[in-house]
């Protein structure tokens, strides 16, 4: 074992290389742009260099007179599309915005045409040449700008259903013996996922297949046909790769549905590469947040009284809102919580799903308070969420499923070596460095959607799985392969696993740390159905005994968990008894709780999660800690986190090889989010800045020489039959607080306001 | 557009005199703007059959020619200048990726243009160096990266290179081959301050390749402080180049050169005419600083460079004088 591939302890699975090392080490990985095409013509976009008004004309003439340009799409000759539904209202768009249906501008970067030519230069070329005439309005750019309105998010969005409180807030706080109070400040950041927000539309006829990265291609596939009044069932989404998704690619965007439009017009496929800069404008973003935290406790450190309150930027028709406090209101043991998200509209693209999308920017505000607090205690920061953990979450006093927070502080603490810190601020240094340590929570929900999947498995062993979920780089392949074989006891090199592709039996969107809960139930369920059949041809009576039944490795009942496969079936004897050359079957699995409709709105692209605080009787969650290292420059200011510690505890870990690597990814992002990552607004014209990966920065290797992830065994037998809670959005939670934390013990000086930046550190 | 190979016969007579004709060498800056449309250059021309000539690495003994076209990679691993020359070997070595060190080469490094977020982006008409006369985006709009030294009223871009300190600080020469042969100018006399033309950028003529760069002397007591928002790969919010000779503690001779903070390559010769003949301490050090940035501007975002500035330019004085020279 080494420290890619850890030692799989107690209800792990085995950390075998990922099933797409080769192909993607090789360059054989075939991504949706990679696709051949039959004699395509390229599309390049035009977009809005203003974030509010109206295009008054287009003049054409330059940038038709570029060889090899075939047509330029606006709105005057646009094809014409039916609109959707926001996705968190119960359709499939990440923005109502709808480019190219009239001279109205909605924000910077909207699409305003569509250039096609016989190649991506000519398109280039011409594109450059398109000049447009416009009547600008000042735009109102964020927070702090006139023109925006502001209301409470509860009854914009459907899936913003409370503002958690319980007991008496305001009357606790008041008779409170420490008090505080702080404000903290997210920014606008953007996924940047390697792979672009590329397109290829090809028609056969009636029958459309779209080549596209996208986390959800039941959503894609559903939400096109709703776009262009088709039946679903004629489209077709292929993608057996995604270059990332970090949530970008969870809902549809505009540019699908027109570039299909436009393909079919002009009878040829059409392939869509747009520019990393226009991916800022025609995606989704995570929006800036701002928050005020207050806290009361007694001198022992017991909290008696916690207020949240959010506020986040959406666009103007769009209620976008990630509404954080679900979560931030039941982390700790406290009788007095109330809490308010609002959101504020302004003149910007719909902001969107981004890697955790509520717990970063809303758990950088709490645990960077629970931090101030520890100070006004005069009491350890572990010692102080040691203080206030708990067993049931305060609001309803529902239990935690399983909670393995203090023991992931404990872990962590001991392999960073926390007891080396000397807790007054400013007090370590190493040279021109002050040195400081912090360390925070993370948490994120446990959530399960209903998932359907195929398997086949052959006299020899050889196994398939079909499932129409997405590698989005987190070891989808992997882990479904792992758990066919384990459940079927072949051997893993005998399972071919297909997914990315909406003519596969639904899965649902990989997002909200579900995929692998979801499509690993799906799976074993699957597989236990084709145990049974063989079973049952190989003992027809029923009346073996337990030891002969050993001797066919097969047991009749399902077991809740994953099959010991130390012998492999005896498949020639089952296959010959059941006269059979295949098996195959298929099953749809939904989580407890699920709604009645699941099944339907699977197969029509609407996932129905369920998890987290939202489950009857309990509550799913998976913990963390983590402690950082950062070192602040005492002549240039600047800031760097050379030791980066995690422990996790996620249920079943399927895989530690991946785990370890996406909770890695995970803290590398965190750490990021506090010192690296924002877009920057210009606040006259509400216009993204740096919207390149030069100037909108991400770390490099010299970044992160020190990161440690350590996976806790843990046990939870009450969230899914796969026992697996998802990790993928758990690491990079809490991080830009230990960051800040880090940063007041390195400088004795408090920052609330993300990203940290040289020019805010005064020593 | 053409892309056509000069020889090194043709470079006497070459297609570069056309105002329109860009040469190309390790492309690094080039293909980008072309991509964003910033540069239209009617035709390219790859100057690299040149190499062969232009790329020499010589360290002498009074003095270091380095040929236009030797790599930046190649320049900053190379141990004499590591010894002698440690403030151009770290300035190279701070700049960019390696990926990229080992395609840019030394006269494309210190031609390269402004990260101005405005300048690289065309939608913004209002760019007086793209555009003359059309207005400056950067002056009100987020300019945390731009320039506090050598701005007006018309432009406030960043100079972004790191080498072009170093040069400057040591008295580099730069050798010019056109059309009448080869010509040699002091480097401070390269590149030109925004003033009321930020578009006119070098005082190079249509036709005129840098082919070298000459180094009067040695200056093992020397470094390149590099200050940036991310450990490697990332362009200077300040930098400092540096080069000393102390004896018995006195500073007989000083060049100090500031980057991340001008438009410019820039020398701070008040601050090094308060240097010499001076023993260093702290006291002076801050006088020092104080007279480099004295006539900064600071805008909206950027006025921390001021104050980092001089910091940056403190801490790389005092390395300087602390440092250990190997014999």
């Amino acid at each position: 074992m080494t420290a890619a591939a850890p030692e799989p302890k107690a209800n792990m699975g085995q950390p075998v290389p990922r099933y797409d090392a080769a192909a993607k080490v090789t360059g054989r990985a075939t991504y949706a742009s990679d696709m051949p095409l039959d004699n395509p013509a390229y599309a390049f976009l035009v977009t809005s260099a203003i974030a509010k008004g109206r295009i008054d004309s287009f003049d054409l003439d330059d940038a038709r007179g570029v060889r090899g340009v075939i047509d330029i799409v606006t709105h005057e000759n646009a094809p014409k599309l039916k609109e959707s539904k926001l996705f968190s209202n119960g359709g499939y768009a990440g923005t109502t915005i709808q480019p190219l249906k009239s001279a109205d501008i909605a924000h910077d970067g909207q699409i305003i045409a569509v250039v096609v030519a016989e190649s991506y230069e000519a398109a280039r070329e011409a594109a450059n040449r398109v000049k447009v005439s416009y009547t600008a309005v000042a735009p109102s750019a964020s927070f702090d700008s006139p023109g925006t309105t502001t209301a409470a998010a509860k009854g914009q969005n459907a899936q913003f259903k409370e503002d958690p409180e319980v007991g008496d807030f305001a009357k606790a706080f008041d008779k409170a013996e420490v008090k505080l109070t702080a404000s903290y400040d997210t920014p606008t950041q953007h996924h940047n996922p390697m792979e672009l927000f590329t397109t290829s539309c090809a028609w056969m006829g009636d029958n459309l297949v779209i080549y596209e990265g996208s986390q959800y291609v039941y959503g894609l596939k559903n939400g096109v046909a709703e776009q262009l009044g088709i039946d679903p069932d004629k489209i077709r989404v292929v993608n057996p790769y995604v270059g990332g998704g970090f949530g970008s690619r969870g809902s549809m965007t505009p540019r699908t549905a027109i570039i299909a439009g436009i393909a079919k017009r002009l009878n040829r496929p059409i392939k869509l590469v747009p520019t990393r800069d226009q991916g800022f404008t025609i995606a989704t973003y995570r929006a800036e947040t701002r928050h005020e935290i207050r806290l009361g406790a007694s001198r022992d450190g017991k909290l008696v009284a916690l207020r949240h309150e959010g506020a986040e930027v959406s666009s103007r028709p769009d209620a976008y809102c990630v509404g954080g406090t679900k979560t931030t209101t039941r982390l700790y043991a406290c009788p007095n919580v109330d809490s308010l998200v609002s959101i504020v509209r302004a003149d910007r693209n719909t902001p969107g799903f981004m890697r955790s999308p509520p717990e970063v920017p809303y758990l950088f505000a709490l645990e960077s308070a629970m931090d101030e607090l520890a100070v006004k205690l005069n009491m350890d920061p572990v010692e102080l969420r040691r203080i206030n953990d708990t067993t049931n979450e305060p609001i309803g006093g529902k239990p935690y499923t399983s909670r393995s927070l203090m023991a992931c502080f404990d872990e962590a603490a001991k392999a960073f070596g926390w007891s080396q810190r000397s807790p007054q601020p400013k007090s370590m240094s190493d040279g021109d460095w002050l040195v400081g340590y912090g360390c925070a929570a993370t948490c994120y929900p446990t959530q399960m959607a209903p998932s359907a999947a195929r398997v086949r498995l052959q006299r020899d062993g050889r196994t398939r799985v079909e499932i129409a979920g997405h590698e989005i780089g987190t070891g989808a392949y992997t882990i479904i392969a792992q758990t066919a074989a384990e459940r079927l006891g072949v051997p893993l090199e005998k399972v071919a696993v297909l997914v990315g592709d909406s003519e596969l039996p639904p899965a649902p969107v990989a997002g909200g740390s579900n995929s692998t809960a979801s499509t690993c139930s799906a799976v074993m369920m699957v597989c236990d159905q084709i145990r049974q059949r063989l079973f049952k041809a190989l003992m027809p009576s029923d009346s073996l005994t337990d030891k002969a039944k050993e001797t066919v490795g097969i047991s009749q009942a399902p077991s809740t968990q994953v099959a010991k496969s130390d012998r492999p079936l005896d498949l020639e004897k089952a296959f010959d008894e059941l006269g059979a050359g295949v098996v195959e079957e298929y099953g749809e699995w939904k989580p407890e709780g699920a709604p009645l409709d699941s099944f339907k709105a699977m197969h029509s692209g609407h996932a129905r999660l369920v998890g987290g605080h939202a489950m009857k009787d309990k509550i799913a969650y998976a913990f963390g800690a983590e402690f950082v290292e950062v070192r602040v420059n005492r002549f240039t200011h600047e800031i760097r986190a050379p030791r980066l510690v995690g422990a996790f505890a996620a249920g079943r870990i399927m895989n530690p090889r991946t785990a370890r690597s996406q909770l890695m990814g995970g803290l590398i992002w965190g750490m990021s989010s506090a010192l690296l990552e924002a877009t920057e607004i210009d606040q006259r014209n509400a216009r993204y800045v740096n919207d390149n990966l030069a100037d909108y920065l991400v770390p490099v290797n010299a970044d992160v020489p020190g990161v440690e992830v350590i996976l806790l065994s843990e046990q939870d037998d009450h969230i899914n039959p796969a026992g697996a809670k998802g990790l993928g959005e758990l690491a990079n939670v809490g991080t830009n607080a230990a960051i800040c934390n880090a940063i007041y013990h390195a400088t004795g000086q408090r920052i609330r306001k993300l990203p940290v930046r040289l020019e805010n550190i005064e020593v | 557009m053409a892309v056509q190979a000069l020889s090194a016969a043709a470079a006497a007579n070459n297609p570069l005199t056309k105002a329109t004709a860009q040469p190309l060498a390790g492309g690094t800056t080039l293909i980008d703007l072309m991509k964003l449309d910033v540069m239209r250059p009617a035709a390219v021309i790859d100057i690299n059959p040149l190499a062969r000539g232009w790329s020499a690495i010589e360290p002498g003994s009074d003095a270091l020619r380095l040929g236009a076209l030797a790599k930046m990679s190649d320049v900053a691993a190379h141990a004499e200048i590591e010894r002698n020359y440690p403030v151009i070997a770290n300035s190279l070595k701070l700049a960019a990726s390696a990926q990229l060190r080992n395609m840019a080469t030394l006269g494309g490094n210190v031609m390269q243009r402004t990260r101005c977020s405005y300048f690289r982006d065309v939608s913004y008409e209002n760019c007086n160096k793209r555009n003359p006369g059309s207005g400056c985006a950067a002056m009100d709009g987020v300019n945390r990266m731009h320039a506090v030294l050598g701005t007006s009223d018309r432009c406030i871009a960043t100079y972004p290179g790191d080498f072009a300190q170093a040069l400057i600080a040591l008295d580099a020469m730069v050798e010019i081959t056109g059309q009448a042969g080869t010509r040699s100018m002091p480097f401070a006399q390269l590149h030109k301050p925004p003033g009321d033309a930020p578009d006119i950028e070098t005082t190079l003529q249509p036709g005129e390749l840098i082919s070298a760069f000459a180094v009067p002397g040695r200056w093992p007591r020397s470094v390149y402080l590099k200050a940036r928002d991310r450990q490697s790969y990332e362009f200077a919010l300040s930098s400092a180049a540096v080069a000393l000779d102390v004896q018995d503690g006195t500073i007989r001779d000083a060049r100090v050169a500031l980057g991340g903070v001008a438009t410019v390559p820039w020398r701070a010769r008040e601050a090094e005419a308060l240097l010499k003949g001076q023993k260093f301490d702290d006291g002076l050090a801050q006088r020092v600083a104080d007279a480099a940035f004295a006539d900064a501007r600071g805008r909206r975002h950027n006025s921390f460079k001021i104050a980092l500035g001089k910091r940056v330019m403190t801490r790389a004085l005092q390395q300087a004088v602390t440092m250990e020279i190997r014999s």
